[in-house]
This record gives C-alpha cells, sequence and structure tokens, in this order.
C-alpha cells in the first residue's frame, strides 16, 4: 500500500513546520523515512540544498537532523546520561567515561534550559522529564532539524505550555523543527507553516493566519466536521454508579486509586479528566471486577457489586470500551462476528446448549455493523484486517449492542481518526439521552470537555474536584490536573 | 568439635565447591552476555557438551592439552553462531533453537565418541597442570581454596571481573544493554542490533566451550557420554538466581556446588540419609523461589527471548 504517495515538503530554517494530518494520514511514515528508518521507493530527499540518501538513522544523525518519535525510545534501567550518550558515547578506549558524559549533558540541559538530572533513572522520571530527555538526545547529536513525533500526546496543559517555549527557543538559536500532530489547537499555536495530509497525500501548506482550525480541520478530513459535539442539555435522573472511598493497589502494589469517591447518574455523562497514569486503568479494572479492591464500595442501582464476578457485572448492565483496544477490546485474529458477540457467545440466540448459532450470530452482526457504520468488506473477514477506527466502532457496537444501563467508556477514540471520533460521539451521546448512565475516562481533554455534563478531575488516584462542564475553566483542569489545588 | 572438622575438612570442601562451580559460572557468564543483548541461550547446555568432546578428541589427536582447550572454545563460537544465524537472522524461537542444538549436541558427540574414541587403546592426553601461585598458595585456608588450582578455574576467576567490567564499564556493555532492553531504542541511536547480538552470542559460545573443556580437560581427562549432565540448565538458573550479574551469578554457583558437596559429605561423614536427588532439585527450586520474587525481584532484560526485526 503507498503509505505516501508523491509527498512534497519544504521546511526552512528559524521555522516551526507542523505536519498535521489524521492517524493514518502517513505522517510517522513520512518522517520516518526523513529520519533513515524506512527507505522511499522513489522521490528525492534534499538537505542544506544538496540530494541525500539515507540508509539508517545513522546517516540522518550525522546530517543533523533528530527525531522525537511518539513512543519514547529510552531504555528505563539506564541513567539520563547513558540514554543521551547512547551511540556516541563518551570513552578512552572503549571505556565509558561516566563523569564526562554527565558532564556534558548537564553543559548541554543548562544551553538550552531542560533542566534534568543525568544521575536519574529514566524510570523514576515523569513523563515530562522524559520528553525532555528525548530532545536533549537529538540536540546532544547535533541535531539541527528536530522532527517532533505527536509530542503532546502524554503531556499535562502545562506542560505542553512548557514545550511550546523550548520549541520556540529552538527555533530563535536557527534550528528547524517539524511538529506532526493531529490537534488542530496546537497548530495554530506554535506552528509558522502548516502542511496538511491526508490518506498519504499533501493537501495543502498554509499558515495559521491563512487558516482557521475550522479549515485545516476541513482539509484534514476531506468534508466539513463539526469540532464540538452538539447536545442538548443533560437531564439526570437516579443514581446508577455510586463508588466510595475506592482504594485499589497497582501490579507494583502501590497505591493507585487513593479513596476515590465519584457517582454517575441516569442520562448523564461523567467524564474523568487526567493526565495518563493517575489511576484510570486500575479505576477501571476495579469497576469491571478485573482487579481487586483493598478497600472501599463499589455499588450499582444501590446494590454492591464488588464482590460480583467479571461476568456477573456484565449480566448485571454494565458495559466497557476498554482503554486499550488491542490487549482488551478485540481478538484481532478472530472474526468481526465473533468479536461482536464476545460477551455473550455462550448464551442463547448466539449458542444452544454447546453449539453456537452461526445465523443468530451472523443475522445479530450484520445489524450492528449497519447501525454503527463499521466498514469491513464481510463480517466473517478477521478484526486485525480493519482500519483502526473501525475497530473501535466495533468495541462500541458491542458493548451499546447489549443495552447496558452503564457504560464505563475508557479512551473511546484512542488512536481515531477524526471521522470516527465524531461518530462515537454521537453515539455515546444519542445513549445518554435514552438514559445510558456514562463514565468517560480519557486523557484527552478536549473530549471530556466537549463530551462530560460533569467533570471529576483525577490526579494521583483521587478526584480532586468535580466541576459542571458548562462553563468550565480549562485552564483550571489543566492546573487541578497538575497536581495544583 | 576438632574430630567433626576433620571429618568435615572445611578447606577442601571449599577447595572443591570452587572447583566445581567453574563451569557452572563459565557458562552462567556466557549466558549473562547473551540475554544482557536480547538472546536467550537454553543451548548452553549443548554448547559445553560440544565443548568437552572437541577439546578431548583434539587434545587426544594433537596430544597436546592446550590446542585441546582452544579447540573448546572455538568449538562453542561455532555452535552459538548457529543458535545466532537461527535466532537473529532467521526470526526462529530462541528456545526452539537451543533446545535443537542442546539434542544435537548429545546426538552427535555420543555417535563421534562410540565411533572413534571409546575403543581407542592409546593413552589418554591426561589432565590440565596444577599450578600454585607462588607465595600466595602458601598463605592457609585462602591459599590451598583460590591459588592451587588448573588453568579453567583461574580463567574462569578473571572471566568474572572482565564480564563486569566489559557490561558495567564500556561503551560494549552499554550497547549491549541497550539491545536487551530496547532494541528499537537502540537502532534509533545509531546501533546495529543484530550486529551486537550476533557477538554477545558467540562470545557466550565462547565461554560456555571453556567450560565445556573443564568436564573433560581438567577434571577427569577423559570424555564420557552427556557428561555435562544438566550443568548449563543449572548456569541458565545460576544467572537468573545471580539477577543477571557475573558477582551474583558467580555467588549463585558457588551455592549450587556447595550445596551438592554438603550433601555428598552428609552421607559419606554423618552417614544421614537424603536421597541425592532431593539435592539435585535444590537448583531448581531456589531458582523459582528467586522468580517468585521472594529475596528482591529478578528482573530479566525487558527484550530477551523477542527476535528483533528492522521495520
Amino acid at each position: 500500500m503507498r503509505a505516501n504517495d508523491g509527498v512534497d515538503l519544504d521546511v526552512s530554517w528559524r521555522q516551526v513546520h507542523a505536519l498535521l494530518g489524521e492517524n493514518g494520514a502517513g505522517k510517522s511514515t513520512l518522517m520516518n523515512i526523513v529520519y533513515g528508518l524506512l527507505r522511499p521507493d522513489s522521490g528525492e530527499i534534499l538537505f542544506d540544498g544538496k540530494p541525500v540518501d539515507l540508509h539508517s538513522p545513522l546517516d540522518a544523525i550525522r546530517l543533523g537532523i533528530g527525531m522525537v518519535h511518539q513512543h519514547f525510545m529510552l531504555i528505563p534501567p539506564l541513567t539520563v546520561a547513558e540514554n543521551i550518550v547512547l551511540g556516541h558515547e563518551v570513552a578512552n578506549r572503549g571505556v565509558m567515561d561516566l563523569t564526562e558524559s554527565s558532564h556534558k549533558v548537564e553543559q548541554l540541559s543548562e544551553r538550552f534550559g531542560l533542566q534534568v538530572d543525568p544521575r536519574e533513572r529514566i524510570a523514576e522520571l515523569s513523563v515530562g522529564l522524559q520528553q525532555r530527555v528525548e530532545i536533549l538526545k537529538a540536540l546532544y547529536r547535533g541535531a539541527r532539524l528536530l522532527i517532533l513525533d505527536e509530542p503532546t500526546a502524554v503531556l499535562t496543559p502545562q506542560e505542553i505550555e512548557g514545550l511550546f517555549t523550548i520549541v520556540r527557543a529552538l527555533v530563535a538559536e536557527g534550528k528547524a523543527v517539524i511538529f506532526i500532530t493531529h490537534k488542530l489547537a496546537e497548530v495554530s499555536e506554535v506552528a509558522d507553516v502548516i502542511t496538511v495530509m491526508r490518506r498519504g497525500r499533501v493537501v495543502g501548506t498554509t499558515t495559521p493566519k491563512e487558516s482557521k482550525s475550522a479549515d485545516l480541520a476541513r482539509m484534514m478530513v476531506g468534508r466539513t466536521v463539526l469540532l464540538r459535539v452538539e447536545k442538548s442539555p443533560a437531564k439526570p435522573g437516579a443514581q446508577v454508579l455510586k463508588v466510595d472511598n475506592l482504594v485499589v493497589l497497582d501490579d507494583r502494589r502501590h497505591v493507585a486509586v487513593d479513596n476515590l469517591s465519584l457517582d454517575v447518574r441516569v442520562g448523564e455523562i461523567f467524564g474523568v479528566a487526567g493526565v495518563e497514569g493517575n489511576g484510570q486503568n486500575e479505576l477501571i479494572d476495579a469497576l469491571m471486577g478485573l482487579r481487586s479492591i483493598r478497600a472501599g464500595k463499589v455499588q450499582v442501582d444501590g446494590r454492591e457489586i464488588s464482590n460480583l464476578s467479571t461476568h456477573a457485572r456484565l449480566k448485571g448492565g454494565l458495559g466497557l470500551i476498554p482503554p486499550d483496544r488491542h490487549r482488551m477490546g478485540v481478538v484481532l485474529e478472530l472474526s468481526v462476528a465473533d468479536n461482536l458477540v464476545l460477551d455473550d457467545f455462550d448464551h442463547p440466540p448466539f449458542a444452544r446448549w454447546l453449539v453456537r448459532q452461526f445465523n443468530a450470530i451472523r443475522d445479530y452482526a450484520v445489524k450492528l455493523i449497519k447501525t454503527f457504520d463499521i466498514r469491513l468488506q464481510s463480517p466473517d473477514q478477521p478484526v486485525g484486517s480493519l482500519s483502526g477506527g473501525n475497530q473501535q466502532k466495533l468495541v462500541v457496537a458491542r458493548q451499546l449492542g447489549t443495552l447496558p444501563k452503564l457504560l464505563i467508556a475508557g479512551q473511546p477514540t484512542r488512536g481515531v481518526d477524526v471521522g470516527s471520533i465524531e461518530f462515537i460521539h454521537r453515539q455515546i451521546v444519542s445513549e445518554r439521552d435514552r438514559g445510558l448512565a456514562v463514565l468517560l475516562v480519557s486523557s484527552e481533554l478536549d473530549e471530556v470537555l466537549s463530551l462530560s455534563d460533569r467533570i471529576g478531575v483525577l490526579y494521583r488516584g483521587r478526584i480532586v474536584a468535580v466541576l459542571d462542564a458548562e462553563g468550565a475553566d480549562r485552564d483550571r483542569i489543566g492546573l487541578l490536573m497538575a497536581g495544583a489545588s | 568439635m576438632s574430630e567433626f572438622l576433620q571429618q568435615l575438612d572445611p578447606v577442601s570442601l571449599l577447595s572443591i565447591t570452587l572447583i566445581t562451580a567453574t563451569p557452572l559460572t563459565l557458562a552462567a557468564l556466557g549466558g549473562m552476555m547473551c540475554e544482557r543483548s536480547g538472546v536467550v541461550n537454553i543451548a548452553l547446555e549443548g554448547i559445553m557438551l560440544t565443548g568437552a568432546f572437541i577439546g578431548y578428541a583434539v587434545a587426544f589427536f594433537t596430544h597436546n592439552l592446550w590446542i585441546g582447550v582452544a579447540a573448546a572454545v572455538l568449538s562453542g563460537m561455532i555452535i552459538a553462531s548457529l543458535h545466532a544465524v537461527l535466532s537473529i537472522s532467521l526470526l526462529v524461537d530462541q528456545i526452539v533453537s537451543g533446545m535443537v542444538i542442546n539434542i544435537m549436541a548429545v546426538g552427535i558427540t555420543g555417535v563421534f565418541y562410540r565411533t572413534y574414541l571409546e575403543s581407542a587403546t592409546s593413552a589418554g592426553p591426561g589432565t590440565l597442570p596444577h599450578w600454585n601461585v607462588p607465595v600466595l598458595s602458601s598463605i592457609p585456608v585462602i591459599g590451598p581454596i583460590f591459588f592451587e588450582n588448573q588453568f579453567v578455574t583461574y580463567a574462569m576467576l578473571v572471566l568474572i571481573l572482565v564480564v563486569h567490567f566489559v557490561l558495567f564499564r564500556t561503551v560494549w556493555g552499554l550497547r549491549t544493554r541497550a539491545c536487551g532492553e530496547h532494541p528499537r531504542a537502540a537502532e534509533t541511536a545509531g546501533i546495529n542490533v543484530h550486529f551486537v547480538r550476533y557477538v554477545n552470542v558467540i562470545t557466550s559460545g565462547a565461554l560456555a566451550g571453556l567450560g565445556g573443556a573443564y568436564f573433560s580437560l581438567q577434571q577427569i581427562g577423559n570424555f564420557l557420554p552427556n557428561m555435562t549432565g544438566g550443568r548449563g540448565y543449572i548456569a541458565l538458573a545460576a544467572m537468573i538466581f545471580g539477577k543477571w550479574t557475573p558477582v551474583g551469578a558467580f555467588g549463585a554457583s558457588l551455592l549450587f556446588s556447595g550445596s551438592d558437596q554438603i550433601g555428598s559429605r552428609m552421607q559419606s561423614v554423618f552417614h544421614v540419609q537424603i536421597p541425592l536427588q532431593f539435592l539435585g532439585m535444590l537448583p531448581y527450586l531456589l531458582t523459582i523461589v528467586v522468580l517468585a520474587g521472594a529475596m528482591g525481584r529478578a528482573i530479566a532484560p525487558a527484550a530477551v527471548g523477542r527476535p528483533y526485526k528492522k521495520e
């Protein structure tokens, strides 16, 4: 398949060049070519006016091209200094000079205002600091062109501000930055020039002055999109979910959910905002019975459910959109139809005694595929052959198809194209209007802000504040997410 | 009390413990170089057996023990190259590749031994000489334990320090650990992951091959079919027990070989009847205890066992 098709891109020094596009538009492929990780089938790359041939990252590094990957390329058990010098070590006849390495890293971090302790292990650092190390790593290798691949995905709003400051400082020093993102708001704030990609092609190049967010969105998706979720005010009814002083431990047996209390009512969407890693996954696991709870109560419709199995909870009206689709949401090797009945395959009408009822399964699958607009060739094809957006629609379809009372939606639109995001949001809102209670857990603050009726801010396993979504202050939520009181 | 000590003879007990820990430590060091770079080497057993056989056969025909030792090391490197090609380039499951080598090693060495060596009438090559280090060997207790040994044991003691230094103080060690933890990160830093893994796997073959020479050329001066008797697996256990560090693996090897010696003495000196099979279980039991996290967690290199494929 052509991930990049006849792409032209011009990047100048002293500029932040944003590369905007949906997931799967070919942004990362293009940058992997520039960084020497992939080879183009045809075409030419010019750097400083000269044609270059990039066989490996080493060639790119030699030219002064640095890349900060979306998934950090850091080695957790090693120190900051070791990670930064890796591949370009300060050494004397093969023996590491660790003092000099640390010294060099310190000099570099002072020069660019990127404070970090070179002796600390990566595993001990926050995500924001890890990103700093990644940038330092590129600068240490003499990067003049810095590629940042989706750099804000894991940062708090305040950390994002910090990153923008760094990016501006780098450009002021005469460097060039390519900023890959699918978030429109960031583009307008940080970019000098914007190139929009769609389906492997460049749709156009523009500047923030010429194009407003709505124009950019149209270029990205190829049609007009609603940037805000259209919904009427909620008409909340009786309490469905009530969580009291819940305590849950993580895999390392540290407290991840710390005396957390919240409640969700019929016909409302309660959004949990928070930076990833503040207990979201452990909260969801505990509510679904996938992780034992240390203390506290979980009630659904006034009935204690903490001792029920996951199966009993699903039967009792809970539905889950798991935050990690590939780990928990779908079985990639199984067919679309089998995945759609995954919660219920052993019960009538999908099974009688020990015999599966393929006609019933197929009819049900065809119905859901139509309702939820899942694009595919056949219900029998494996889920792994669907696009990310369609896989996610399948997960949503399966959960809403069982008509639950309470939907726990973890990152319901992660890694999904704008068109599917819009669709999934509309489905969730229309189910809400029919009386569904929704607990939305998302680290995309914009998603929480636009979808929720009430917002709880999660920080270090606690709900530190509950606000009405109507007129909620974005900056205030950002500060709460970062731990400010 | 003195009679008790005389019967137990702690100095000779410790000395034999160090000697029998030699092949375990060498193979564990080899396994460590390999696993730190991200490749599981369950083939240590087969490599040691091959080293024992080739070392003996070469020494037998050349009448030179040192050429035999060199041949054992070389044969280990060749067998390890096979493991490297299978598991690094051809992306074969590393456990499967290792098991294939182990099974093959038992068969091939057995057949060649019976065909060419078993009925040979000329005298064998003998065993490696004992070297007493001047001055140091006359220190009481320490001297007889550490400084009246044969070549492979001295080599082991030096190699513990060498492997420690290489892994934690050199550029090569840093790159090795990077490849074992996060090969993709290493690749983006400009490191050739496959090259690093090849060199480490072949190095592990050299170390295990030297461990093999211990059996045939240092211990008994003969080759017997399947004479390594599962020591390669115990070495893997020692490596894990020692948390993938050279000094730790050495300690674990001493513990395993020491418990063997104490067990046999319990029977001969005190006539306590513990079935040998129970003592044989000890290394594995201890390893399970460590893996279960009872003595501080032993964390394997994150990418160990996973073939690395460039995108």
